[in-house]
């Protein structure tokens, strides 16, 4: 029964029924990863000019009276005060991840390379892959990172501000400050917070001081999780769970561009490609409003993934 | 405040004649502990409870050194013992100080024997269920940061406040009672020592006179009224800690007053075991009756049921559903059973049947029941925090959590240091409100009863107290 909570915690975000499975991703083919930056960095300069003039209306509101979608017509995302919270600017990029589910083989490449990236423990799987079970008895795989949540529960629980967000989107531990009292780990509806419990983990020799995006090595007697890698997205990287998925399942996205990009090279319009997809929030019911997004399915095999699937 | 108002309420008090040998009697008796030297048995006691005490620190120590996973935590069972141990200690203190407040708003005088002794203890365990905090956290050394960077949405800042109210409440509380106790005892003791000196401060020159009587007696009133209410906010608030995720089977709307009477039901049954022992080790037996442990029982027993009508409400609105009951089935026949039906046997039926059959209505008997409350609560709160932290949100397996020998150390110096920290106190504390006693009289003998008693007895009719026994 517990299997199936994923299943009906899935909410619909578009209403249009499921198009051509590929979407209108635009295949191109000669971008490669390294150059996200590139792609996000030079329409940045532009949408910070159109946006200055544009109403921000709240995303959803938004989405249900344009048929046509996020990012529709002009390619400008409906990013909105509401979405970032209150209070907050809203920043230059505001990162996003989309994971297709249609591609996911269960092989935890992510989690490897997350583990290695930011030297945690076999337990601290900041991505982590659940095996989930489906109304017919099959099973698929549901790669699962922080949802950097628009309206996080862990950030409102916290008792000394060490759960913050970012003005772009993404939702950080300040380990220097937090207490350990593991209320966010309480709080949050997807296991998605891991505890530093033993001394002596595995610490990088490098002399790295951690930072709040880049947390490395992690403090003992604090709470650490998924950062986004948002210290690599701002430097035109993609995080280490996308770059080192060989199916290109993980895309990083950024809403203000409106571009999401995988390790296949698959550059896509994020709004369109989460619109034709029939991409849905995991447990949006709680009011989180998650910022990754899944496009569901059972590993079916993608045009553009024919030869690696 | 005026004089004229005043005036009328001094008319109404009137200080009864003291009985001279029930004074001189209970005098002897309050400040049996103070008086006489503790015996060989006070010390090896006293020793032996330290060592818990001091092994548990240790205990501590050692896991601050190696991290929270020696005392069993894990990322599934990231709460478990120590904020059981939290809202348990606390949750004792409660009872022992409402018991005391409502008995003293209602008038009961039968209560004064008991009042001390139930303030103390409200006292030292407010102050050992805060100190759980410490091991709880994973950086008890950033604690003040709550100080310094509250966030004001999270319940644990309310907890906080809350708590620190509480605990302050609580010691005004129980040192109000004691102003005239101190007067008395700084007389009782060896002029010019360093007690009577300590007493003479403490009892912030109490003559005894009308005007400070009726001061004492309204700000008394006023405290037992704020008591009350702090105590249910605060075991709300500590619930909400729990209620307020979108955990199932701790986002719970009955979750406030099933912590509140769970406070309730182990606080009285923590009351009835402290008389027990220290009537039993400063032979009090003159003035703590049977009939004083049969009252409590009743209490007890009243707050046991509505506590399992408590625990079927939550249960049931969950299991009949059928939405989010994995919990519910490891609780009752799952990987949590065997504490849950303990709780159920030795929290519920064995305690009301003791306290229902007549033969087992007495002080070894409430006291036993008395015992098995206190521990078959903790062992709830355990079955309470478990099952909803180790659930597994998404898909997967169960998480467990393990008793590590660190875990159990801390928490036995915990329980330790219950009957530690009393014994210490009492060294300096007269051990029944001297005050109280005087003004209550021998027991049973309504004439010496004081007149406001008297007064509100006849006006509601309220029938002596040799016949309260079903009160
Ligand atoms: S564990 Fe740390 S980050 Fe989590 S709620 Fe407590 S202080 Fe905040
Ligand atoms: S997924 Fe969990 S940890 Fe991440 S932002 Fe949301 S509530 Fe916080």
């Amino acid at each position: 029964m517990d299997e199936r909570v994923g299943e009906s915690g899935m909410k619909l975000l578009f209403n249009k029924n499921q198009g051509d499975i590929n979407g209108d991703s635009e295949k191109t083919s000669e971008v490669s990863r390294r150059k996200f930056l590139k792609i996000v960095g030079m329409s940045a300069g532009s949408v910070a000019a159109v946006g200055a003039g544009i109403e921000l209306i709240p995303y959803r509101a938004w989405a249900d009276s344009n048929p046509n979608g996020w990012g529709g017509n002009s390619g400008v995302s409906g990013m909105s005060a509401a979405t970032m919270g209150s209070g907050q600017e809203v920043g230059n990029h505001q990162w996003a991840m989309v994971i297709d589910l249609r591609n996911c083989d269960g092989c935890k490449s992510c989690t490897a390379a997350c583990q290695k990236a930011h030297y945690l423990t076999e337990d601290q799987t900041w991505i982590r892959v659940f095996e989930m079970g489906d109304s017919q008895g099959n099973s698929y795989f549901m790669p699962r990172p922080c949802m950097q949540c628009e309206n996080p529960p862990c950030l409102d629980v916290c008792p000394v501000h060490a759960t913050f967000r970012t003005d772009q989107g993404v939702v950080l531990v300040n380990q220097g400050r937090c207490i350990g009292c593991r209320m966010c780990m309480a709080a949050c509806p997807y296991q998605a917070r891991y505890f530093n419990w033993k001394a002596g983990a595995k610490y990088p020799d490098t002399g790295v001081f951690p930072t709040l995006k880049f947390p490395v090595p992690q403090r003992l007697g604090t709470v650490g999780k998924c950062t986004f890698c948002v210290g690599n997205l701002n430097h035109g990287l993609m995080s280490e769970c996308a770059s080192a998925c060989p199916m290109g399942t993980i895309y990083n996205g950024d809403m203000i561009t409106d571009v999401a990009i995988n390790s296949m090279g698959n550059t896509v319009k994020l709004s369109k490609f989460l619109y034709d997809n029939d991409a849905v929030a995991y447990k949006d019911e709680n009011n989180t409003h998650p910022r990754v997004w899944y496009i569901p399915g059972h590993g079916q095999n993608l045009d553009t993934n024919a030869t690696t699937g | 405040m005026t004089s004229t108002l005043e005036k009328k309420e001094i008319d109404k008090i009137t200080v009864i004649a003291p009985d001279p040998s029930w004074e001189s009697e209970v005098r002897e008796a309050a400040m049996r502990s103070i008086v006489t030297k503790p015996g060989k048995n006070w010390w090896i006691a006293v020793s032996l409870l330290s060592l818990v005490v001091v092994a548990g620190v240790g205990a501590w120590i050692y896991q601050l050194k190696h991290g929270m996973n020696s005392a069993g935590y894990n990322d599934q069972a990231f709460w478990a013992v120590y904020i059981a141990d939290v809202v348990a200690f606390i949750g004792v203190s409660y009872g022992g100080a409402v018991v005391s407040a409502i008995l003293r708003l209602s008038g009961q005088s039968w209560r004064a024997p008991l009042t001390r002794l139930s303030e103390g203890m409200a006292l030292v365990t407010v102050l050992i269920g805060g100190a759980f905090i410490f091991p709880h956290l994973g950086r008890p050394e950033r604690f003040l940061n709550i100080v310094a960077y509250p966030n004001f949405s999270s319940p644990l800042v309310w907890d906080f406040i809350a708590i620190a109210t509480y605990t302050l409440a609580t010691a005004i509380f129980f040192y109000l009672p004691l102003i005239p106790d101190m007067a008395v005892a700084k007389n009782l003791v060896d002029t010019g020592g360093k007690r009577a000196r300590l007493f003479s401060i403490l009892s912030l020159n109490w003559m005894g006179t009308k005007r400070q009587r009726v001061l004492l007696h309204r700000v008394l009133t006023i405290i037992s009224l704020i008591i009350i209410p702090l105590a249910v906010s605060v075991h709300s608030v500590l619930s909400w800690a729990f209620a307020l995720t979108s955990r199932p089977g701790w986002m719970e709307s009955v979750f406030p007053p099933y912590f509140v009477i769970a406070a309730l039901y182990s606080g009285t049954a923590l009351v009835i075991v402290t008389i027990y022992a220290f009537r039993k080790g400063y032979k009090l037996e003159r003035f703590i009756t049977d009939r004083h442990f049969v009252r409590l029982g009743y209490m007890m027993a009243a707050l046991g049921l509505v506590y399992a009508y408590l625990t079927v409400a939550d249960m049931l609105t969950e299991g009949y559903t059928g939405i989010t009951t994995g919990w519910i089935q490891q609780t009752i026949t799952g990987k949590y059973a065997i504490p849950f039906w303990f709780y159920v046997i030795a929290g519920e039926i064995v305690p009301i049947a003791l306290v229902v059959m007549k033969k087992t209505r007495n002080a070894t008997g409430m006291t036993v029941a008395g015992v098995l409350v206190v521990i078959s609560l903790w062992v709830k709160r355990i079955v309470i925090i478990l099952p909803a932290a180790t659930q597994p949100l998404i898909s997967g397996q169960w998480g467990s959590y393990h008793f590590t020998w660190v875990s159990i150390t801390v928490t036995l110096a915990g329980v330790a240091a219950i009957p530690l920290l009393l014994m210490i106190l009492f060294r300096f504390i007269p051990l029944m409100s001297i005050d109280e006693m005087e003004d209550a009289g021998p027991l049973g003998s309504i004439e010496q009863i004081s007149k406001e008693t008297l007064k509100a007895a006849r006006e509601e009719s309220i029938p002596e107290p040799s016949k309260e026994e079903s009160k």
